[in-house]
Parts: structure tokens; sequence; C-alpha cells
């Protein structure tokens, strides 16, 4: 089986899966993730969101070769209890939830974005989401987490 | 006076202990039988619990609801949990406290009521103290709970009415594993069934060949129409299901209705009738016209973000679940009827799953996991449904079809009101009946019959019938529901069941009524409520959303108000839309009364929620299907709501302290829709009477009006 390298949240990390395989098995089952949440397994809902460089990509239906010699982050890469990202301070803040299975894939569309645009107006936050489903209708509450971490990050 | 009585679900669980234990390391253990679907009710009922004990919340330790020691509570659904649990354990940590307040007393050697408790500490006169946890083997709580105790009075709660942080929320936002999707077992198996695209298909054949090669595979399992594979991986699982679906031969399926037709439909099917409330009046008036509307609603999919999901594993005869279920009694109480197993043999416990928004296909999935399991050796297994089968194969909210019928007399004043109601029943729940609502009983060798929905009594907030009797004053009224006999497409409880669209008959019609007599339609309402909450909600929500700012061109206010289930919370909102080729919400004000608010900002994300799920509801829902199958089984088929098309919502809650609190998880879905559908006719004059309000029914409603 060919190996396949890349980075995970910072640790290069090698898997010798079928280069077919989905990220997101790789990721929950042979890496044992539970960041990256399966919601629809056609990348219509966005709850497997990782960030792949720069990009947040559904992750229940990209190959494992596509992420090749590239930066993978997952929820568990973003910050932890101690040292939390902003996104998950607000969040936390914000109440930004009910049943919050969406979360990691919308934190993860939300850091890409905080990476491309340190300032969003809250129609782009919206925009950057709209690939994200929420069944719950914490919406509002979400997009007002993301403009209160860009706020928190923007505060030196 | 009369006796005093204890809340129904501590009745039902009288031992104290099986709801608070004090543990050693100065935790209190609140075990209620209630389950956490994403309303944020664990830490509404810890609150409830430190309050009334006098602890910390972060002491307060909740245990996930199990059939080997938690207070059987039935169902997590109907907004009841504060009702039931919330007051159970109110009464039971009231009691408590008197409890160890006594011994202390003894112990102490001072009056009881010289003593007080703060964080556990029970403390008196020249610092002399004990605690809950010093006295924990001196008190037993393995004693019934006295009916004669009072809990504190609203005004000496310290925790009651303050926005208390969720505390399941830092472990979603850490990716600490909290769903049963994400929880590992030691030799955890995975499993998929394979179900049928053609409605009740029978699985003729099965070539298990190609199958049998994936790698990984670790049994197949057939027992009639149902089948799936057991593997190692969930790689391999989906493999071996692609392999095994190719192998399979099926019947011709069912016929399903005419999704373009569903009035007809319901309105042709044998059905079982019953006047829901009379009213008659002792001047009769005299009416000089009658007019008449009839409103639908389509099927609507529960549509989880999360697949149901569920693990099992079987030691000899006996076997434990994990399920997401509403009621882990309930489904044990199924399981033992398909297994034929005594109930001491199986053990269900809960853990999360996403949102639950009423019956979806927690228990069948966990009966879906009991039968691989039994090819798995002792091994756990879980097993998760994917997107296609969750919106094809569990139970939808029923269609219903809503005759209303008003006359007026020669001032155009209401005097009579009918309203009847064309539907499946709103409720085929496992547990509750001699046979089992498990989808997988239906496809054994020797199956069980298919249940038909039926509709809970009225007493307990009905079914189809729900909120269809008017809150409104009119002289007199029939309310009549026609339940069906058959049912083609499953149905079973949704959120507010046959509440949105009863309000949304009720609410649009006293609308029409309003605009025909050139009269505003708050003051409308206002006339005709004698209930001084629900008069509050409406005026509140008009006073926030100015109702009613001036006509802007292209913009369209609407009203909309209900008591759910005319027992519940109290909400009235206003929907401001922007409407030309489609319609968009762009603002819903809602004011809500719930009695007592225990956490206001759980109450508003609850309220929030429901409004946003009812404009996606009624702007883009609809479940999908031809003459055999239903076609809306992805998200690209069944659309929801997204992030660019969600509306501003202000809620605001009337404070009722004093008042003993309701639930608010479904107050808003029918007062939302009626709204939004009055905004559209506000906006552009046109009465859409047939849910989901979209391009294509804005234009059958304005060929029908001109």
């Amino acid at each position: 089986m060919p190996h396949t390298r890349f980075r995970l949240n910072g640790v290069v990390t090698e898997v010798d899966d079928d280069p077919d395989t989905l990220l997101l098995d790789v990721l929950r089952g042979r890496l044992g993730l539970t960041g990256p949440h399966f919601g629809c397994g056609a990348g219509e809902c966005g709850a497997c969101r990782v960030i792949v460089n720069d990009h947040a990509v559904t992750s229940c239906d990209a190959p494992l070769w596509s992420v090749a010699d590239k930066d993978v982050t997952t929820l568990e890469g973003l910050g932890t209890a101690e040292q939390p990202h902003p996104l998950q301070r607000a969040f936390i803040t914000e109440q930004a939830m009910q049943c919050g299975y969406c979360v990691p894939g919308i934190l993860m569309s939300a850091a890409a974005l905080l990476k491309q645009n340190a300032s969003p107006t809250e129609a782009e936050v919206r925009a950057a989401l709209d690939r994200n489903l929420c069944r719950c209708g914490s919406h509002n509450r979400m997009v007002r987490a993301v403009l209160r971490a860009a706020l928190d990050m923007a505060t030196p | 006076m009369s006796t005093p009585k204890l809340p129904v679900s501590l009745a039902a669980n009288p031992r104290l202990s099986s709801w608070v234990r004090f543990a050693e390391d100065g935790e209190v253990t609140v075990s209620p039988g209630k389950v956490e679907i994403g309303q944020g009710i664990v830490t509404a009922l810890a609150q409830i619990a430190a309050d009334e004990l006098d602890v910390d919340i972060a002491r307060v330790r909740m245990v996930r609801a199990s059939t080997t020691a938690s207070p059987n509570e039935g169902v997590t659904s109907g907004s009841l949990s504060i009702q039931h649990s919330g007051r159970a354990l109110r009464h039971a940590c009231a009691e408590i406290r008197q409890l160890f307040l006594a011994a202390a007393s003894e112990r102490l050697g001072v009056d009881a009521g010289a003593l007080d408790i703060s964080d556990g500490t029970i403390a008196g006169p020249g610092n002399i103290r004990t605690s809950y946890w010093e006295l924990a083997d001196e008190v037993s709580l393995d004693r019934d709970a006295a009916p004669n105790v009072t809990p504190k009075p609203s005004a000496r709660r310290a925790l009651a009415g303050q926005s208390v942080a969720r505390i399941d929320i830092p472990d979603k936002v850490f990716a600490r594993p909290r769903f049963i999707h994400d929880t590992a077992l030691p030799g955890l198996l995975h499993g998929r069934v394979l179900r049928p695209e053609l409605s009740r298909a029978k699985l003729v054949a099965l070539n298990e060949d190609a199958a049998r090669t994936v790698p990984g595979l670790v049994a197949i399992m057939r027992n009639g129409s149902f089948s799936g594979v057991v593997c190692d991986s969930e790689t391999s699982a989906e493999a071996a299901l692609r392999a095994l679906r190719k192998g399979a031969t099926w019947s011709q399926g069912d016929a399903l209705p005419d999704e373009n037709d569903l009035a007809a439909f319901l309105k042709a099917q044998p059905v079982e009738s019953t006047i829901i409330d009379a009213r008659t009046s002792d001047k009769p008036a005299g009416k000089a016209r009658t007019i008449k509307r009839q409103y639908t609603r389509p099927y609507i999919a529960h549509g989880s973000i999360a697949p149901s999901c569920a693990m099992a594993q079987w030691d000899g005869d006996r076997v434990r679940v994990w399920t997401h279920s509403q009621g882990v009694y309930l489904l044990r109480a199924d399981l033992a009827l398909v297994l034929k197993l005594p109930v001491e043999n199986i053990t269900v416990e809960h853990m999360e799953g996403a949102g639950c928004y009423g019956h979806n296909a927690a228990d069948d999935v966990a009966f879906d996991a009991v039968l691989l399991a039994k090819a798995a050796g002792g091994r756990p297994v879980r097993v998760q449904w994917s997107r296609a089968d969750e919106m094809t194969h569990a139970p939808f909210g029923a269609a219903m079809a809503i005759e209303v019928e008003a006359d007026l007399d020669a001032q155009d004043e209401i005097v009579s009101w009918r309203h009847a109601i064309w539907s499946n029943g709103h409720a085929a729940r496992p547990g509750r009946a001699s046979q089992p609502a498990l989808l997988a009983a239906f496809e054994l060798e020797n199956p069980f019959p298919r249940m038909i929905s039926t509709n809970p009594p009225q007493a307990n907030g009905g079914g189809g019938d729900r909120n269809s009797i008017p809150l409104y004053d009119f002289p007199s009224w029939t309310i009549e529901s026609h339940r069906l006999l058959t049912m083609p497409v499953r149905t079973s409880a949704l959120r507010t069941l046959g509440a949105q669209g009863n309000v949304f008959a009720i609410e649009s019609f006293l609308d029409e009524i309003a605009a025909e007599r050139g009269e505003d339609p708050v003051a409308f309402r206002l006339r005709h409520l004698t209930d001084e909450r629900a008069k509050d909600v409406i005026r509140a929500a008009a006073r926030r959303a100015n109702w009613k700012p001036m006509p802007k061109p292209g913009i369209g206010y609407g009203i909309g108000f209900a008591r759910y289930k005319n027992t519940g919370a109290y909400c009235a909102v206003v929907a401001e839309i922007e409407g030309e080729e489609d319609i968009r919400v762009k603002r819903l004000t809602l004011a809500v009364d719930v009695g007592e608010a225990i956490n206001p900002d759980g109450i508003i994300n609850q309220i929030e929620g429901g409004a946003i799920q009812a404009t996606s509801w009624v702007l883009k829902e609809r479940v999908r299907f031809d003459a055999g199958r239903i076609t809306s089984n992805s998200w690209t088929d069944y659309p929801i709501l997204s992030f660019s098309e969600v509306p501003a919502v202000q809620v605001e809650i009337v404070q009722r302290p004093e008042i003993e609190p309701v639930g608010a998880g479904e107050a808003a879905h029918g007062p939302v829709t009626a709204a939004i559908a009055n905004a559209v006719f506000d906006c552009l004059g046109v009465r859409v009477r047939n849910l989901p309000i979209t391009r294509d029914s804005l234009i059958a409603a304005m060929e029908l009006s001109s």
C-alpha cells in the first residue's frame, strides 16, 4: 500500500491506506479523530469540513491523495481548552449552538474565512458559512460568534 | 384543603435516591429521566437542582438516562421536560434539603431554623457547620418523596432566571467526544443496513458473493427483507454495503400518493373521525354569509445533521444498547417485544445524537444495531444510517389538509367557526402499543404489521388536532379530526405535531377575515381574546416590531399567535418579509411567555431556533416522491434554509417568575408559519394556503386569485 504523507494539526503523518480512501474515513477511522463529523457523505452539509492549507474543504468526499504533502487542520488542531482559538472562546460566550453536531465544520469554515479576511462583514460571514448546514436554527448566534472572534483577534 | 400532590414524574418515580445522590468527592449526582437532544435541558435541570439544594452548579454531575437506574420519565418530547423533570427535581431537592437540615439540626444541636446552607455547607450560629457530604451516610434517600413539601419561593432562588452557560458546550467546541457517533468501545465493529429505494419493496433475492470478498467483512446478516453487513471499519462496511446492494433483487414497492395533490389524497382515504371540541352559543346570532378556506402542509423531514446511529452488544441472551432515542424505557419495551426477551435482559442507555426534533430514526437504528450485533460474536457494533436512508426511511411529519369555515353576521363578525383536519396520525412511537414501532420489525422474515400512526388525546395536547381549538372567544365552534387509516408514507411525531398546520390555518383565516373587514389584524385578535397572557405577548411583539410600520413597496408585515397545545408557552410573532418573485424573510420579532424562565438564554435559543426552523419549513421544505419512491433523499433534493437566508430574530421574554415553567421548544413554529404567510399577503396581496411558500406556490396562488 502506498504511503500518503501530510501534516495533520502540525504533525507529519503517514498513512498507508488506499489513496482513494476518503479523507474523513482516514481521520475518523484510522487516526481516531472525532472533530470532523459525518453528516451526508456528499459534501453538502459541511459537518466534516477541515482546513487543507488555507481552505475549508469537505473531507467526506475528498480522497486521501488530495492532501498529500499538504497541511490538514481539524477541530482538534484549532485550539484547546487551555489555549482556545478566539472562535472557540466566542462560540462559548455566544452559546452558539443547540445540538452542536454541525459545529466542528462551522468552526473550520469560519477559521478559514478569518485567515483570508480578518475583518469580515456580517454578509461575508454568512456567505462563508452558506455551505455548512445547521438544522437547530443557531445560525445567528454562530454569525455573532464569528464576528466577535474577528474583533477579538483584531484587538492587540 | 385538598391533599398536596406530587409532581407527575415524582409520583411515578418516588424514590428520592433515584433522582439525587451525594457523592463522596463533594459532588451531587442528579439523574433525570429526560435526555439531552440539543435543547439544553440538562443545564436547566442542573440549575433547578443546584438552586433548590443551595450548592454551586459546578458540583452537579448530570447522569445520562439509562434503564439501569434512571427514573422512568417516558419520552423527552412535547416541550414537557421542564414541567415533568424540572418540577420533580425541584420537589425532590426541596425535600432532600429539609431532610439534611433536620439531620444537621440533630448533630449540631441547633434548631433547623437557625441553620443555613451555602454551597452544600450547612452552617449555624457560632461557626458550627456540617455538609451534605458529611451527613450523607446518616440521611437515607432510599425513601419515597412526601407530597407536603414546599420548594423555595421564586424570590429566593439564586440560579433560576439566570442565563447559566450550557454545560455541554465546551466539549463540543474542543472536539471532546460526546456524541454516540464519536464514542469508541473496545473491539467496536461497524454495521450498515441495506434498505430498498422503492417504498416498502421486499427483498426477493440476495447474492452475497461480491460482499463476501470485501476485506474487513465480519458478517452478513439477512432475516426476511432485513439485511446488513458488519465489518471492522466504516470504510469496509460502506464497501460491503455497496456490493450487497448490487446483489439485491427487490419486489415492486407500494404506490405513493400524488405529491402535487396531497389534499385530494388525504380526503379520499378511509378515516377515523373524532369531534375534538364543540361549543354552542346560548344566543345564536344570525349568519349573513359563510366563508370557507382550505390550507395544507406537506410531509416534512426531520433532517438532523447527523444520520441516526446506535451501538449494541450481546452477551449471551442479554443485550446492551446505546441510543439517542427520546425514551430509553420505551425503546426497551419495543425491543423486548420483538426479541421476545424479558426487559431485564435489555439495557438501554442514552448518548447524545444530533438535534432531535421528534420521532426520527433513532429507535429504528437501535434495533438495526441489535440485529446486526447478533452476528458479531459478542463484540459491540455501531450502526449508522446513510443520509439517503435518513431522508427516506425515517418517519416524516404528517401532511395535513385543513378546512376552516366561518359564519359571519351582517356586521362581518364571526358567529360560528368550523375546523376540520385530514391527516395521518402524528405519533407512532415505540413502547406504547402491543406491537413494535421499529422499522426492521416490519421487514423481518416473520414481520410485525406496519404501525398506523395515531393521535395522542387532547388531554395530552392532541396530535393532528393539536392547537385546533381556537383560543379566541368565538360564540360557537366545531372542531373535527379525520385520522387516516392508511399510511403509504410513514409518519410520526415531528416538532409541534399538528400544531404548525392548525395554527397556520387559524391564524391565516383570521387574517383573511380581518382583511375583508378592513380591520387591523392585531386589533382584531386582541378584540377576540380574554386571556391577558395571550394579549400581553401579542402586544409585546407588536410593540417591539413597531406594529405596524408604514407600508413600503416590496415589504410586508404579518402577525401570528398561539399558545402551544393551548396549555403551554404563549408566543406571538411579527414577520417582516421582502417579496418579489421569491420570498425572503428579513426579520422575526417574537414575544414569549413560558411562566418562570429558568434559563432565559436557553429559552431565547429555543425560540430563535424554532423560528428559524419554521422559516425553513415554510419557505423550502417538502418531502418529494414519485409513484414509488421518496426522491428527496439528499440536501440538494431537500434543501433547508442557509445562513444567508436566515432572518434576523429578536426574542422578548415576558417574565412571569411566579407561574410554573413550561417548555419553549415548540412554541414558535405555528405562529412563525402564519406570520410569514400573512406577511406575504400584506406584501403581494396573494394568499398562499398551501405550504411551502415557494415561487411555484406563489404563482399557483396568484392564478387562483386572478
